[in-house]
C-alpha cells in the first residue's frame, strides 16, 4: 500500500481548462472519496492517477515516485470501472487472475490467490461463470475481486455502484467499507452521491468546475462547508439558502429579505452594516414553533411529504422554498401559515459575492479550504 | 370493448400477413437460385423444346461433368479463391488496424482522412479502370492476380474500415483501459481483449470482402487478359460464343461458384450470429 501525493496537477484539452491545478495528499491506507456534480473534473482526476490520462502539469507520485510519464501497466494499481469492464470472454476465474497470469505468476498462486479473494466476497460457485451469466451485483463482486486479486499499491473506484439499484447498492457500499478495513488499502473512490461520499469516506474530497473546493472529513464537511457549493452539494435533503441585506441593531444582527421579512442570526466577525449575505440552514435546523415564540417568522405550508421516520415540510418564506425536516409528524393544513424558527447556532453565514462561509467566532477550527 | 376471440383472431390475422409477406421476399429472392439449379440439370436437348416448366421432365449431371474435367472452369475457381482470400485477408488486416485507430483515438487530419476515403467511394469504377490500368501497366501487375488483389483490397478498405470502426465502437473502452490497468501495453489490450470480441465484424467483414471480390467482374474483365489469371466470373463469359450461350454449363459453373461462399457464411455464420459481448458492461 501506499500514500499518494499530487501536487498542482492539471488537465486541458486544447484551449479547455479541466482541472486547475489540484493538491492533494492522500495517506498510506486512506479512504478518499472524491465527491462532485457530472463535469466537475473526479474522473478525470482518477483516470490521471491510473495514468488513463496524461497530466498536462504538475506531479502525481505513488508510494514517493513520480509517475507522470509512467503506463498504466508500471503504476501497480488496480480500477474498478462503472461498467464492470468484465473480459466478457473470460470465465470469472480467468478475469480475476488475468493481472497476475500476466506478471507471469506460477499456475498455483494465481488460482490460490484467485480462490481466497472468491472466499472472501463470496464467488467460489461462479468461478467458471462467463459475465453474461451473473447479476449486476456479481459482476460489481467480480470486478472488486480482480481488483483485489493483485494486492496494489492502491485501489482506484470510478463510481462502481451507479449501475445496482438502491438496495444493492447499500449492500455493497458496506461491503466496500469492510473491505477497506479489512485490506487497509490506499482508496480512491470517485461518486456523484453524496450519501456515498458521507458514508465511505475517511475523508471527502468536494470537486466543482475542475477545483478542489473543500477537503475534510465527513462530518467537517456537513458541519462547516467551506462555501455555498459544498453546504449546497452535501446533504440530503439540500440546505436552505436565503439572501439578504445584513442589518446591525443594538439588539443584535438580523438578515433582511427582500420582502423586508427579517431573520435573526448569530453575527460571524467582521460582518458589516448593508453587506449582502446568505443565511444556509439545513432542514432539520429550521424548527415549527407554536404561535407567540420568538424570534419565529410566517411561512406558508406547500407540501407534506411524510417518509415515516421523519417528514418533510415544504414551505414558502418570503417568496423562496424552504424544506423543513421534523421526526415529529405535524398535522398541517396546505396553504395554512406556520412560524418557523431557525436554530441560530446552526445556521450558516455566507457571503453573497465571495459565496465563501462566514465562520462564527466560537468554531473550534475553520475546515481545511482549497 | 374487443372479446378474447375477436383479439386472437387479429392476431393469427397479423402473423399471418406477416409471415406471408416474409415467405413472398424469400421467394423471390431465391427464385433466380431455383432457376440457376434448375436450368443446370436440364439435358441440352430439352432445354428450349420444353417450354416454361418449374422442373425439366428429365435431368442430367452432364452439364457439371463438363465443366469439371473439359473446360478451364477448375483453373478459374481457383484464381477466384486465391484472390477473394486474400483481398479478404489483406483488407480485413487492414480495416482492423485502422477501424482501431478512427474508434478509438482523436488525431491530426483524422476528418480529412475520413473524408478521402468516403470520396473514393464516390466515384462510378468504369471512370477508373483506364487511370488504373495506365497505373498498374508500367509496374506488370495487369495480367497478373496480385494486380487484382491489389485493387480490389484498394477498393473495399474503405468501406471495410468503416464497418469495422463500428464494431470497435461497440466494444466499451473501459475494456482495454481495464487491461492496460491489468498489465497490458495498449497494443496487447487490442490483441488479447478487443480483437477476440471483435470477432463478430471481422467476420462479417471479411465475407463482405470475399463476396465483393469472388463476383467481380468489370476489373478482372479489363486489367486481366489471359486465361491462366482469369477468375471464375470471367471464365463463366466463356460460356457465350459467337453462335449462342451454352447455358446449361453456364448455369453449372454459376452453382459450383456459389459453393465455396456458402460454405465461407457457413464457417463464420457462428461469429456472425454471436453477441459476443453481451455481459461484458451493465444490462
Amino acid at each position: 500500500m501506499a500514500s499518494i501525493e499530487i501536487t498542482n496537477a492539471r488537465k486541458s484539452y486544447g484551449a479547455v481548462d479541466v482541472l486547475h491545478g489540484i493538491d492533494l495528499d492522500i495517506q498510506d491506507g486512506e479512504f478518499i472519496v472524491l465527491v462532485g456534480p457530472s463535469g466537475c473534473g473526479k474522473s478525470t482526476l482518477l483516470r490521471m492517477i491510473a495514468g488513463l490520462e496524461e497530466i498536462t502539469s504538475g506531479d502525481i507520485a505513488i508510494g514517493g515516485n513520480v509517475v507522470n510519464d509512467l503506463d498504466p501497466k508500471d503504476r501497480d494499481i488496480a480500477m474498478v470501472f462503472q461498467s464492470y469492464a468484465l473480459y466478457p470472454h473470460m470465465t470469472v476465474a480467468q478475469n480475476m487472475g488475468y493481472a497476475l497470469t500476466l506478471r507471469k505468476t506460477a499456475r498455483e498462486k494465481v488460482s490460490a490467490a484467485i480462490d481466497n479473494v472468491a472466499g472472501i466476497l463470496g464467488l467460489n460457485a461462479l468461478l467458471q461463470r462467463r459475465p453474461k451469466a451473473l447479476s449486476g451485483g456479481q459482476r460489481q463482486r467480480v470486478a472488486m475481486g480482480r481488483a483485489i486479486v493483485r494486492q496494489p499499491q492502491a485501489f482506484l473506484f470510478d463510481e462502481p455502484l451507479s449501475n445496482l439499484d438502491a438496495r444493492l447498492r447499500e449492500q455493497m457500499r458496506t461491503e466496500i467499507r469492510k473491505l477497506h478495513r479489512r485490506l487497509g488499502a490506499t482508496s480512491v473512490y470517485v461518486t456523484h452521491d453524496q450519501i456515498e461520499a458521507m458514508t465511505m469516506a475517511d475523508r471527502i474530497v468536494a470537486m466543482y468546475d475542475g477545483i478542489v473546493q473543500q477537503v475534510g472529513t465527513p462530518l467537517e464537511i456537513y458541519d462547516r462547508p467551506a462555501n455555498i457549493f459544498v453546504a449546497s452539494f452535501i446533504g440530503s435533503p439540500a440546505m436552505n439558502f436565503l439572501s439578504g441585506t445584513c442589518q446591525i441593531t443594538a439588539q443584535g444582527c438580523a438578515l433582511i429579505l427582500d420582502d423586508g421579512t427579517s431573520i435573526p442570526f448569530l453575527a460571524p466577525p467582521n460582518v458589516s452594516n448593508g453587506q449582502k449575505l446568505t443565511l444556509g440552514a439545513r432542514p432539520e435546523h429550521i424548527d415549527i414553533v407554536g404561535n407567540g415564540s420568538a424570534p419565529s417568522v410566517p411561512a406558508t405550508v406547500d407540501l407534506i411529504e411524510p417518509m415515516g421516520l421523519s417528514t418533510l415540510v415544504h414551505v414558502t418564506l418570503a417568496g423562496k422554498p424552504v424544506k423543513i425536516f421534523t421526526l415529529a409528524r405535524p398535522d398541517l393544513a396546505i396553504d395554512s401559515t406556520i412560524e418557523i424558527a431557525f436554530n441560530m447556532d446552526k445556521t450558516h453565514i455566507f457571503d453573497s459575492e465571495t459565496e465563501l462561509r462566514l465562520p462564527r467566532a466560537n468554531e473550534p477550527f475553520a475546515a481545511e479550504t482549497a | 370493448m374487443s372479446t378474447p376471440g375477436k383479439s386472437r383472431l387479429r392476431k393469427t390475422a397479423y402473423w399471418g400477413t406477416h409471415y406471408l409477406m416474409i415467405a413472398a421476399f424469400v421467394a423471390f429472392a431465391l427464385f433466380p437460385l431455383y432457376w440457376l439449379l434448375k436450368v443446370s440439370v436440364t439435358p441440352n436437348d430439352i432445354l428450349y423444346t420444353e417450354g416454361v416448366r418449374m422442373w425439366p421432365s428429365r435431368t442430367t449431371w452432364d452439364n457439371y461433368t463438363f465443366v469439371l474435367t473439359q473446360s478451364h472452369f477448375p483453373h478459374y475457381f481457383m484464381n477466384s479463391v486465391i484472390v477473394s482470400g486474400f483481398t479478404a485477408l489483406f483488407t480485413c488486416i487492414i480495416a482492423a488496424v485502422t477501424g482501431y485507430a478512427f474508434s478509438r483515438f482523436r488525431f491530426n487530419g483524422k476528418i480529412v482522412i475520413v473524408a478521402l476515403m468516403l470520396i473514393t467511394q464516390m466515384f462510378p469504377l468504369v471512370m477508373l479502370i483506364a487511370p488504373i490500368f495506365r497505373i498498374l501497366a508500367p509496374l506488370g501487375l495487369t495480367d497478373s492476380l496480385t494486380g487484382l488483389i491489389i485493387v480490389y483490397t484498394a477498393f473495399n478498405v474503405p468501406f471495410a474500415t468503416f464497418l469495422m470502426q463500428s464494431f470497435f465502437d461497440g466494444i466499451p473502452k473501459d475494456l482495454e483501459e481495464a487491461a492496460m490497468i491489468d498489465g497490458n501495453t495498449r497494443f496487447e489490450a487490442f490483441r488479447r481483449i478487443i480483437l477476440p470480441l471483435t470477432l463478430p465484424g471481422i467476420a462479417a467483414t471479411l465475407g463482405f470482402v470475399f463476396t465483393a471480390a469472388w463476383s467481380e467482374l468489370l476489373f478482372a474483365l479489363m486489367l486481366v487478359s489471359s486465361e491462366s489469371a482469369s477468375t471464375f466470373p470471367v471464365g463463366l463469359l466463356s460460356f457465350v460464343s459467337k453462335f449462342g450461350v451454352d447455358f446449361g454449363q453456364m448455369m453449372a459453373a454459376g452453382v459450383l461458384a456459389l459453393i465455396p461462399a456458402c460454405a465461407f457464411f457457413l464457417l463464420i455464420q457462428r461469429y456472425l450470429v454471436q453477441g459476443l459481448t453481451a455481459g461484458a458492461v451493465k444490462g
